[in-house]
């Protein structure tokens, strides 16, 4: 898959940004799955309007795979700033594909508390679904080839870009 | 000769000794270790990790401090936990060391904490897992004799690295009885694999044991001396046996030369970090002022250590 | 029976001599070397081409574990393993159980070992009753018995008033005693040499100046008493120094080494290899230099393998619990040879110490292949490599640390008093 079928980053974040701007909860807390989730939950938190706080989460303590692929090698810290139980949430991911990494980071949150409601949004959609799961706010949907991956880059400057990568073998979001 | 506490793709298998045990995964525990810091702070204190694993506490020597702390990290990874302590069941009995490990692996052990009065003891176990086609068993030391307590060690170095950042710019002295001390060496070890530049041990001769440079440390009787220009002060907790008899005369002339007061501490470094593996013996290896006082960093060390011995277990779980 | 060792490379360290030729047996005693005897008919001829022939290997210590320790091993199998590595006499140390300090016992381990009839056995009896280090045995009653010595073996003689007059009443009557130079005090709950690797493997060590200092302890007494005083399993360099001053200073003198210190240091314990716990412990490179050297120089007068059979049970223990001691019997031959390739000595100069030096020491008319000798003979192929595993021993103890190592050097045939007692593969 050449990057002439890849959408813009940047352009697709607005198309979320859009679709999210007035349907999300106004006291919507953001919540984004490391790396590429944080990332956009951090940005769409400036794009969307009122108080929206941004959280961050790190499943690799709820991952189903943990028997296979033992502990992944790099750790985050789940950084929650507010109280989960009563609140509205909208997790927030780059690349929705099977659907195991928000089954873990819905797990996850209700280990911190028992929340209100909770919505996904996710920049890309591409199908092969494993769970079910569904994202509230879609940026853009694609097709791709299951021995590949499509990766969220962030640069120096802030600028998201999407790349095609061969999968690793890893386990899709 | 291979390092038994890795597998053949070069993974931690068990965890036996900090000697060898390469800087990138002695990092990576320490990296593990920080997001179960938070873990503890939840409500929710448990992650899925290590659900449906058993875990036996195989204690030859009591200890509850340190088994309590294994119990609660397995528990925590939703591990469930036995408690076996071995001086008042089977051995008296006669069964040997290596009996009780196959018992208990035909009760579907996962993993083995031990703690046993002899030097090897968690190498033999590990050793006899690998031969008898039981590999995917894992060992973790948790104190052989006087020979190393690793998951002390990383949670030393997880403090000093929590207060303190690079190793490589360190002052580090260890006082007290090295001679017989599983800490110290463990420690050691750590500190001069992360490149510490200048690891102290302070002790009477009576407690240094032969050849103790050759660890990489650098000797000093007098402890002003030592203290002089250190970022870490680490206590080493004398046994009461030791402090009388040929060793040493007293605990009271131990504390006059070798006890830390708020006054040799200030010879260190003002912002100058206490530890100290507990228990205390207060008023012998240490004056209650400073082991209260805010230099003191004991009780996080305490903290620490669940976390580090929740990264341990997960990362050789999933190996 | 008349038979002849014919071809092979004969090599008797005492006489000298190292040259191809071939060996006539009859009536059990040697009848010639080289030349046939005249009229000579052979019943059986041994092919020794590319074989080296030489006298029965003398060990002077290997433990048979009777009376007392038939879990670990029994004379059977232990004579039998003797004589697969070619020893043909071996002297075993009184601590037995009981220990060899009453005649009676003395008289059944030589008639068991007769009635065997494969390696002679000589037991070493021991210095005081029940080896507590109290009161001295009857020395002239265990002598009629068959002893040949005296010694304590790794048993603790802490009172010096009792060592002298042990040594004292020895010396009146010219019994060899045996002794091992360690200070109790200081090997207190020791297992390892105190050195950078029992420092760092945390196990209670042994310093080397036990050795030293219970050297001189023994040299005082010596000179006090003008006892013939072997010392056994030496360990330190500065053992050794000490021995060589001791011997240039005239003193009655002689001593040993196991042949496992001769090749294995502190180090190779590696993560607490149980097989490795030996009394007196590995010690240093420096310390197995200097063992090597006083080998190769005389200052060391002999090698003994100090057969230790061990139940599994009792090697698969944490380090320091487990049961000190290592197999041997099978292992001296082939780990002399190793030795002497290493250091570049010649064979008659090795073999010497496994032979007619050990003859020497235990005061046998032995280890050499005169005319007229009991013809205890060994003939070995140097080139023929083996792995050391428990199904190539013969002996019930297949405790070592040389487990999977492959050694050169493996016995075709013993013989004792001319009669075929092994034949090897």
């Amino acid at each position: 898959m050449t990057s002439a079928i890849l959408p813009d980053a940047e352009a697709t974040l607005a198309v979320l940004a859009d679709k999210m701007r007035g349907a999300i909860a106004h006291d919507a807390r953001l919540i984004g799955i490391y790396s590429g989730g944080a990332w956009l939950a951090e940005r769409l938190a400036g794009m969307l309007d009122g108080e929206h706080p941004v959280g961050y989460i790190d499943v690799s303590f709820y991952r189903d795979d943990y028997a296979q692929k033992g502990l992944r090698a790099k750790l985050e810290t789940t950084t929650l700033p507010f109280e989960v139980a009563g609140s509205r949430i909208v997790l927030v991911d780059d690349v929705l594909y099977t659907g195991r990494s928000v089954r873990a980071a819905i797990n996850e949150l209700f280990d911190y508390g028992r929340p209100e409601a909770i919505e996904l949004a996710v920049l890309i959609d591409r199908g092969g679904r494993e769970l079910p799961i569904e994202a509230t706010y879609v940026g853009a949907r694609l097709a791709v080839a299951r021995d590949l991956s499509i990766v969220l880059q962030r640069h120096l400057d802030g600028g998201l870009e999407l790349s095609v990568e061969q999968a690793g073998g890893a386990a899709g979001a | 000769m291979r390092n038994p506490q890795l597998n053949a793709a070069g993974r931690l298998q068990h965890l036996l000794t900090l000697e060898e045990l390469p800087a990138d995964i002695v990092n990576r525990i320490l990296d593990t270790a920080v997001p179960f810091v938070s873990v503890a702070e939840r409500d929710v204190k448990k992650v899925p990790l290590l659900r449906g694993k058993t875990v036996f506490n195989l204690f030859f020597e009591n200890s509850t401090r340190t088994r309590t702390t294994f119990e609660i990290a397995a528990k925590r990874l939703s591990a469930d936990v036995i408690n076996l302590n071995i001086g008042v069941s089977s051995t008296t009995k006669g069964e040997t060391l290596l009996d009780t490990v196959d018992n208990l692996v035909a009760m579907n052990a996962d993993m083995f904490i031990v703690r046993h009065g002899q030097s090897g003891a968690p190498h033999l176990i590990a050793q006899h897992l690998s031969a008898t086609g039981r590999a995917h068993i894992h060992v973790v030391n948790a104190g052989d004799g006087r020979h190393g307590h690793p998951t002390q060690g990383l949670l030393d170095l997880f403090t000093i690295r929590h207060y303190k950042h690079d190793f490589r710019r360190l002052t580090v002295a260890i006082v007290g009885d090295v001679l017989h001390s599983r800490v110290a060496r463990s420690l050691i070890h750590g500190l001069t694999t992360l490149g510490t530049p200048e690891v102290r041990v302070i002790a009477p001769q009576t407690l240094l044991p032969t050849a103790v440079e050759s660890l990489g440390v650098h000797v000093y009787h007098d402890m002003r001396a030592g203290l002089s220009g250190c970022d870490v002060v680490v206590m080493l907790r004398l046994q009461n046996e030791r402090m009388k008899g040929s060793l040493l005369p007293s605990a009271g002339e131990f504390f006059k030369h070798y006890g830390l007061t708020a006054e040799k501490l200030q010879l260190a470094k003002p912002d100058a970090i206490v530890m100290h593996p507990g228990p205390m013996n207060r008023g012998v290896e240490i004056d209650s002022a400073v082991a209260d006082g805010k230099h003191s960093v004991i009780l996080p060390q305490v903290t620490f250590g669940i976390a580090v011995r929740m990264a341990v277990m997960s990362m050789l779980a999933g190996n | 029976m008349k038979i002849e060792i014919r071809n092979g490379r004969v090599v008797d360290p005492g006489q000298g001599i190292d040259r191809k030729a071939s060996l006539y047996i009859a009536a059990g005693k040697i009848a010639a070397v080289g030349e046939a005897p005249e009229g000579w008919h052979a019943n059986r001829v041994l092919d020794a081409a590319g074989l080296i022939v030489c006298p029965g290997l003398i060990d002077a210590s290997a433990r048979l574990r009777e009376p007392g320790f038939e879990y670990k091993a029994t004379l059977e199998s232990e004579v039998a393993a003797a004589v697969a590595g070619g020893v043909t006499r071996l002297a075993c140390p009184p601590d037995t159980d009981p220990p060899l300090d009453e005649p009676g016992l003395v008289e059944m381990l030589k008639h068991r070992a007769r009635s065997l009839n494969q390696a002679h056995v000589y037991p070493i009896g021991a210095l005081t009753v029940g080896l507590k280090g109290e009161t001295i045995t009857e020395m002239g009653e265990l002598t009629e018995a068959g002893c040949i010595a005296f010694s304590h073996a790794d048993a603790a003689l802490v009172d010096t008033q009792v060592m002298l007059r042990a040594l004292q009443y020895a010396a009146t009557f010219g019994y060899r005693v045996w002794l091992r130079p360690q200070d109790v005090h200081l090997a207190r709950g020791g297992v390892a040499h105190d050195g950078e690797v029992a420092t760092r493997l945390g196990l209670p060590a042994i310093p080397s100046f036990a050795e030293t200092i219970a050297l001189e302890t023994i040299f005082d007494l010596v000179r006090a008493t003008g006892v013939h005083v072997h010392l056994a399993r030496l360990s330190t360099h500065d053992g050794v120094a000490r021995v060589r001053a001791a011997k240039k200073a005239g003193l009655p003198v002689t001593c040993d080494v196991a042949i496992h210190h001769v090749h294995l240091c502190d180090v190779d314990i590696g993560w607490f290899n149980s097989h490795c716990h030996l009394v007196p412990p590995l010690r240093g490179l420096r310390d197995r230099a200097a063992l090597r050297a006083g080998l190769a120089d005389g200052t060391i007068d002999l090698i003994c393998s100090d057969h230790t059979p061990v139940d599994d049970d009792a090697k698969q223990l944490p380090f320091a619990e487990a049961e000190p001691g290592a197999t041997g019997l099978e292992l001296l031959l082939p780990l002399t040879l190793k030795w002497a390739q290493e250091d570049g000595l010649p064979l008659v100069t090795a073999l010497a110490r496994i032979t007619a030096e050990p003859a020497r020491a235990l005061g046998l008319a032995a280890g050499q292949l005169r005319i007229g000798d009991d013809a205890d003979v060994c003939v070995f192929d140097p080139d023929a490599r083996w792995i050391v595993e428990p199904a190539a021993l013969k002996s019930q103890g297949k405790n070592t640390p040389f487990l999977g190592v492959e050694l050169a050097g493996r016995v075709r045939y013993t013989l004792v008093g001319g009669q075929i007692v092994h034949e090897g593969a």
